[in-house]
């Protein structure tokens, strides 16, 4: 077991470096966040109050996360890297893991600038709102490196990746905006950590499947 | 067609006459609604191809779950006309339901019924299966990418369910309780008799398309064949 975690480790390091060293994910993602604040600032109607602004915040967050998956494996597809990596003797859940680890790490390092740009820009966020950010953002990644798999094996990668997400990502928005505006956000956090433990399940189960030539 | 399984005709047949003593006892037999009046005898229609569509990517997850497991090619195309079936009675789903909403509640579409949301998401996510599907290289990873996809379907369909539940202020009318069915005996057998129709409906379209896939297929290999 300690070798698959150490594997795992080792994927997702993997990840950051690369992405410390040719920085082409994170700096997007982050302008990414800001611009469509700044947009949502022009769409909403000046007298509507805080609520929509929650809803538009969630909206931010997926989209944000979108733009990071659809790059999650082009690193492993330059140079034939991925059929490496399933070549390489270690479960291949590990590689789904690594991944899952390093889209958490971007998407929360978005999150970490967007949070408090929404909080400047918006409308304060409580200790449920941020505790539902947390977990959707599990569900976004675990399901997401999964499906950004299923695309990137296809040849339409960059359109069919929110086709296959948007869907899927339904249930994390309703979650999500539950746990930020509702009066009683317990049930959508628990809603929002049975669907990460559903869903991560299913994605570490499937995962071998969907790389395996 | 195999020898064992009685032959399509007789299924279609069937179906045929069962849809036919299904709408007989709609309008002739089972009272009128009390509340709805007349517009409520497409409950005996939506209703069950509604759960048709459920059984038809239940049908696709578990043929999907067999490829998996057993590596059986032949699974491919039977999930893939599971999906395609499903999708088309969700469509169905989609527009009865529309028109139910149109003459009960005066508008064609509404937030406030749970189901037809539900679908509505089901339709978009099925339908992006057709768009995967079709973008990747015939052979076992587009089987595999596919069976996944559609084993995620019917994970989706109760998370999504529950998640519109949660997200719904009103209430969609519950003809089934834990009480049991809330329906006059007559009501209950137009509904039975419909829904077993509709089912064999599906199942006849289900092989036919099936049968029509399979020979495209084996036309395919054989044209490959001949060529090199």
């Amino acid at each position: 077991m300690s070798g698959y975690l150490a594997d795992v480790a080792a994927l997702a390091r993997k990840d950051l470096r690369l992405e410390l060293r040719a920085r082409d994910t994170l700096p997007a993602m982050l302008l990414f966040v800001l611009a469509t604040l700044v947009v949502f600032h022009f769409a909403l109607p000046a007298d509507v109050g805080n609520d929509p602004a929650y809803g538009l915040l969630w909206v931010a967050l997926v989209f944000t996360s979108l733009l990071g998956l659809a790059r999650a494996w082009v690193p492993e597809r330059e140079a034939g890297a991925l059929d490496g990596l399933v070549l390489a003797p270690t479960d291949r859940s590990a590689i789904w893991l690594g991944k899952t680890i390093a889209s958490l790490a971007f998407l929360g390092a978005a999150e970490v600038v967007a949070l408090p740009a929404f909080v400047l820009f918006f409308a304060p966020l409580d200790g449920p709102a941020l505790a539902g950010v947390v977990l959707a953002s599990v569900g976004i990644c675990a399901v997401g490196s999964l499906v950004s798999a299923m695309a990137a094996a296809s040849r339409g990668r960059e359109v069919l990746l929110p086709l296959i997400f948007l869907p899927l990502a339904i249930p994390i928005v309703v979650g999500g905006v539950g746990a930020s505006i509702s009066e009683e956000p317990g049930k959508f956090l628990a809603f929002l950590g049975l669907y990460d433990a559903v869903f991560a399940i299913l994605s570490w189960a499937a995962f071998e499947y969907v790389v395996t030539e | 067609m195999s020898m064992k399984s009685p032959s399509l005709t007789v299924i279609a047949s069937g179906a045929a006459v069962l849809a036919a003593v299904a709408v007989a006892i709609i309008f002739f037999v089972a009272p009128e609604d009390a509340d709805q009046g007349l517009s409520q005898k497409i409950f005996y229609v939506h209703v069950p191809i509604a759960l048709t569509a459920y059984a038809c990517f239940g049908l696709a997850a578990w043929k999907a779950f067999r490829l998996l497991t057993t590596r059986g090619e032949r699974y491919d195309l039977e999930s893939y006309t599971g999906v395609h079936q499903g999708t088309i009675f969700g469509a169905l789903t989609l527009v009865t339901g529309s028109i139910w909403a149109k003459a009960s509640w005066g508008v064609w579409w509404t937030w406030s019924s749970n189901q037809l949301v539900l679908f509505l998401v089901l339709f978009l996510f099925y339908c992006a299966y057709f768009m995967l599907r079709f973008s990747i290289e015939p052979g076992p990873r587009r089987e595999r990418i596919s069976a996944v996809y559609a084993l995620f379907g019917v994970a989706l369909v109760p998370v999504s369910f529950l998640a519109i539940r949660l997200a719904s202020d009103f209430i969609h009318p519950t003809v089934f309780t834990r009480e049991g069915p809330q329906m006059t005996g007559e009501m209950f057998a137009a509904f039975c008799v419909s829904w077993a129709s509709i089912t064999l409906l599906a199942y006849v379209m289900y092989r036919v398309e099936l049968a029509g896939k399979r020979t495209d297929a084996n036309l395919r290999e054989l044209r490959e064949a001949l060529a090199s």
